[in-house]
């Protein structure tokens, strides 16, 4: 399965820059596992060890994947993925 | 140095002011690569939290996908802290991750939802590393 997968700025020095890649794979941890092959150092930004790192959300066709299975979330060909980093804070 | 427009900074004071108690959030965006605060946007916080803030992660999607249509970015990032004063926390450094944006920190403790003094300073935060930077208000 081909998807593409919008890369946020903060990331794009692992992309050589690119804004979006193509990455294969039937779930979302394959796909990064894929595009890790090619970009290395990338998946170390969105995974740790029992998941998604809470830093970012990833979306498939608009869906938060919190919500659809992580990782193990199913892609399709021509699926969209969307990776940005989460806006949060706190005075803590 | 963060140049903005009188109007923009009290926006953001108010927005601070009728969230009050709990931290307000949201940006101001502009043309990609200009460095020219444009257009504010109120986020939602979905923690609704005193203590923390958290965009909502289906309107930033959507605020991202527009950005992406028009060619535009984020400029400013801007949060209030409601009983501490205007300088970013661990957690609001940990969380930093725009690093072509201005932080913007609006301490409504002094005054809470009143009239009466704000503070309201800038920073740039890369890396772990906080600059605060001069804010430069342009009257309108």
């Amino acid at each position: 399965m081909a998807v593409e997968v919008k890369i946020p700025t903060i990331l794009r020095t692992y992309t050589g820059g690119e804004k979006t890649v193509t990455g294969n794979g039937g779930t979302l941890g394959q796909v990064i596992d894929d595009l890790e092959s090619r970009h290395a150092g990338l998946k170390d930004r969105l995974v740790e060890a029992d998941g998604l790192r809470r830093f970012v959300n990833v979306y498939i066709n608009d869906e938060d994947v919190r919500f659809s299975g992580g990782l193990d979330a199913t892609v399709s060909d021509n699926d969209v993925v969307v990776v940005l980093p989460a806006v949060a804070g706190g005075s803590r | 140095m963060l140049r903005i427009a009188r109007a923009h900074v009290d926006e953001m004071i108010a927005h601070a002011r009728a969230d009050h108690p709990d931290e307000a959030c949201g940006v101001i965006v502009g043309p990609e690569g200009s460095d020219r605060p444009a257009r504010l946007v109120r986020m939602i916080n979905a923690d609704r939290s005193p203590t923390f803030f958290r965009f909502d992660p289906s309107e930033q999607l959507q605020l991202a996908k527009q950005l992406d249509a028009a060619d535009e970015e984020i400029i400013v990032v801007y949060h209030s802290h409601t009983a501490t004063e205007a300088y970013p926390s661990r957690t609001d450094i940990s969380y930093a991750s725009e690093p072509q944006a201005h932080y913007v920190l609006v301490s409504t403790a002094e005054s809470g939802r009143d009239e009466g003094p704000v503070s309201v300073r800038s920073y740039r935060i890369v890396d772990g590393q906080v600059t605060e930077e001069e804010l430069d208000i342009v009257e309108d």
